[in-house]
């Protein structure tokens, strides 16, 4: 996996300053301590979330579909230490880890996938649609690309509101074919709409890997660049570059330049929901992934070779991080369902 | 030997407009290709090109001149050496050649607007109030112009809406009042654009999304459905959306299949929309209004030859016209006829010569699909025991087919003759004028139905 590869885009100070990002993960700058915890102590909560919800399925109490976000956790987690808290966020239906690092409540959010009236739709989403207006999350959504056209939208009402808040669109490679998509692109360079394209190559839509799906498929980040859209292909498993990569998409975007696109290079460990059985790519494939490029793993050794925390302080945020997960799916099994007349509330407003 | 130049039809829908101005005078030679008047029609001021060449012998509709029927003579062209001819033009302005022929028209019956025979006083309207003339197209103008000046939030997008006024020159004027931050142009992009607006209505602003034939909505018929009309209940009422999807829907006339699709039933099956269709200027300003205000995605069915049609509007600093409640426009206890939008004019007319003949008809004006206001259509069944359903769509799973199975089923014991329903033929509309005119419902269809409800064959 490599770093940082940009678009070239005609008339863009900022391409030209930026090109010497892509040297490699050792070049990052200005990751200090107090972040190195914080991205951990997040994606660990988001891993440690998802094995939780894939252990409440097999065991029958989250049902349909679930897409859990395990190996992705470093993408979210470095865009949303970019964002501020007022910036949106919209994304497909792989939106557990989005809703964690959004700081939505994780009792909330499995006690969606439960089912349950304590969940954040009242148990009448499930896991792929729950929202919060409180901490500017809009979703959460089914169809394939259709947030790409939404989260345009809250662009559109950013700009509109003229209140400098950037929307963070997040989609899969697999969205990445759809027509709106383009529409989307259009639009949002057209008329300069703050929105950071944030593409999640985890390299298979469904079962189908990315190279028999997309033309070019080595340069993504490209794919925006006829409407002259900057973009980036960014190491997504490394959170420091993560961050870096959106502080510049987002600065991009607040000056008031238009839409921006980060490919991040990462991937899923499970299938694509629960009933994946995954046979469209080997076990080593996984596990060398696993054991070489792993998200938390890389961080979890940089804080140990530079002494940020010990063994046993590291002992303990894993700890923290069951015991909050363990509450969420206590909450998550225990809660009330929703009250019978809840089928016929919240149609209209 | 002299040619007749005519009145051109210059829209699918145009049967007579306004002769602005001639460039022309008697005695100017002209050519093929040159500009030889200016003609206004319900949506533009086109320019008129001359087909023959010659010398203006006679102009015989003078400039200035309003409602000329299409295919009325309006200069005679004479070639050379040739004297313009003394005699009156044979079938000049006075007696105006009904344009055009009635078999080429899928509206040949012409569809005035509700007369004042039938019509009672509209209960929505207080006694005494004054009221203006307007057409449909007008008053969907004046309906948004007034909630826009209200609401910073309100804004208008979609294809042509700005610097070209209007496809249909519903939003004319507009870019002028509100600035092209809030009359905005977009691409050909229906699935985007749609998306767009509805991702900013989720983010509280309010849209009013210009479609400019509802056809086009198919492509972001998705957003519609599962991005704005579900993510209220799937947010658990957290996230609602304000959001207005409108534009012509239906048949225009001899816009073929592609261009004249009814869509009323397709919307009225989805919980979280609200579906519109109004037939008169009022409830077209009235309801507009109600929709941009409401908090939930409304789908407002126009229609594009009611755009033109003229109507009373009642002169108030702010009409409103609640949605979901249906218009009783005339009362009577011999049969309930139902229908809403353009087939309104079928049933309007038929009341008329129903009346004439003594049978007492209690036609009403559905208005809103969705929510269905049935309180009202019961009450009326429960009077007339008989029941008429008229509307353009198609037969199977219609809105008619809907409103027959429900009294069926909440008003059995009150029927004195199982429900009829008149719709558009189960066939994708075709273009050839006979057969357009065969696929819609007619006048005589709608009498048909009422004698055979009313065992009066």
């Amino acid at each position: 996996m490599a770093a940082t590869r940009k678009t070239p885009v005609k008339n863009s100070k900022k391409q030209s300053k930026k090109s010497d990002v892509s040297a490699g993960s050792n070049t990052v700058i200005d990751f200090s301590s107090e972040d190195e915890l914080a991205a951990y102590k997040r994606m660990l909560l988001i891993r440690r979330f998802e094995e939780k919800a894939g252990q409440l399925y097999g065991m029958g109490f989250i049902g349909g579909f679930c897409h859990l976000y395990i190996g992705q956790e470093a993408v979210v987690v470095g865009m949303e230490m970019a964002a501020s808290d007022d910036d949106q966020v919209i994304t497909s239906y792989r939106d557990h880890g989005h809703m964690l690092a959004c700081d939505m409540d994780p009792k909330g959010v499995m006690a969606e996938l439960t089912g349950r009236a304590t969940g954040y739709s009242k148990g009448k989403g499930g896991s792929m649609h729950m929202f919060s207006r409180e901490k500017n999350f809009y979703g959460g959504h089914g169809i394939v690309g259709a947030q790409v056209s939404l989260g345009t939208g809250l662009a559109f009402a950013n700009k509109y509101r003229d209140d400098n808040t950037v929307s963070m669109t997040y989609f899969g490679e697999g969205a990445l074919n759809q027509g709106q998509v383009y529409e989307s692109f259009n639009m949002a360079s057209l008329w300069k709409l703050p929105v950071v394209y944030v593409l999640e190559n985890n390299q298979y839509a469904m079962g189908t890997a990315v190279t028999r799906a997309a033309a070019k498929s080595e340069e993504l980040y490209n794919r925006g660049s006829v409407y002259g859209i900057p973009g980036e292909q960014v190491d997504g498993m490394d959170v420091r570059l993560v961050r870096e990569a959106g502080n510049r998409a987002i600065t991009h975007c607040r000056e008031g330049n238009g839409p921006y696109i980060l490919e991040m290079k990462t991937y899923r460990y499970r299938g694509h929901s629960m009933s994946d059985p995954a046979k469209y790519r080997s076990r080593e494939e996984v596990q060398e992934m696993r054991e070489q490029r792993d998200p938390i793993e890389q961080i979890r050794k940089r804080i140990q070779d530079a002494g940020i925390a010990d063994e046993a302080a590291l002992k303990n945020i894993d700890k923290d991080i069951r015991a909050t997960v363990n509450e969420a799916a206590e909450f998550a099994q225990t809660g009330p369902e929703p009250d019978p007349a809840e089928l016929w509330t919240d149609i209209l407003v | 030997m002299s040619v007749q130049i005519l009145m051109p039809a210059l829209s699918p829908t145009m049967e007579e407009g306004t002769l602005a101005k001639w460039l022309v005078k008697e005695g100017d030679t002209i050519s093929s290709g040159d500009i030889i008047a200016e003609i206004e029609t319900d949506k533009a001021t086109m320019e008129v090109e001359a087909v023959d060449e010659g010398t203006v012998g006679r102009i015989l509709i003078a400039e200035g001149t309003e409602k000329v029927p299409v295919n009325t003579p309006i200069a005679e062209l004479i070639g050379e050496g040739e004297e313009a001819s003394a005699a009156p033009a044979p079938a000049a302005v006075v007696e105006p050649t009904p344009a055009p022929a009635p078999e080429s028209v899928p509206d040949a019956t012409p569809v005035a607007a509700p007369t004042v025979a039938i019509v009672q006083p509209d209960m929505d309207v207080p006694e005494g109030t004054a009221m203006i003339e307007m057409t449909v197209r007008d008053a969907l103008n004046a309906a948004m112009r007034e909630e826009m000046r209200a609401d910073a939030d309100v804004f208008l997008i979609g294809e042509e809406v700005a610097e070209y006024q209007g496809a249909y020159k519903i939003s004319q004027g507009m870019l002028e009042e509100f600035g092209a931050k809030r009359v905005i142009d977009t691409p050909i992009t229906e699935h985007g654009f749609t998306g767009l607006a509805t991702g900013a209505a989720l983010s509280g602003l309010k849209p009013i999304v210009e479609f400019m034939t509802f056809n086009f909505a198919m492509q972001a018929i998705d957003h519609i459905i599962n991005s704005a009309a579900k993510t209220l209940y799937m947010s658990g009422g957290q996230m609602g959306c304000s959001i207005v999807f409108r534009g012509a829907n239906g048949a225009a006339a001899r816009v073929g299949a592609q261009h004249s699709q009814d869509y009323s039933a397709w919307y009225s099956q989805v919980p979280g929309l609200k579906v519109v269709a109004p037939h008169s200027a009022a409830d077209a300003k009235g309801l507009l209004k109600s929709a941009i205000r409401d908090p939930n995605p409304v789908v407002f069915l126009e229609n594009e030859i009611l755009y033109g049609q003229t109507f009373e509007v009642p002169d108030v600093e702010d009409w409103i016209v609640p949605i979901g409640k249906a218009k009783i426009v005339r009362a009577g206890d011999a049969v309930t006829l139902v229908s809403w939008s353009h087939a309104m004019n079928y049933a309007i007319e038929a009341t008329e010569q129903l009346v004439g003949e003594g049978v007492d008809v209690e036609l009403i004006d559905l208005r809103t699909i969705r929510p269905m206001d049935m309180e009202t259509i019961l009450a009326s069944v429960r009077k007339t025991g008989r029941i008429v359903i008229v509307e353009e769509g198609w037969p199977q799973s219609s809105v008619s087919a809907e409103i027959a199975a429900r009294v069926t089923q909440q008003a059995f014991d009150y029927l004195d003759a199982p429900p009829a329903t008149v719709t558009g033929k189960d066939v994708p509309m075709p273009y050839a004028a006979n057969l357009e005119k065969l696929a819609l419902p007619t006048v005589a269809d709608v009498i048909e139905a009422v004698k055979s409800v009313t065992y009066d064959e």
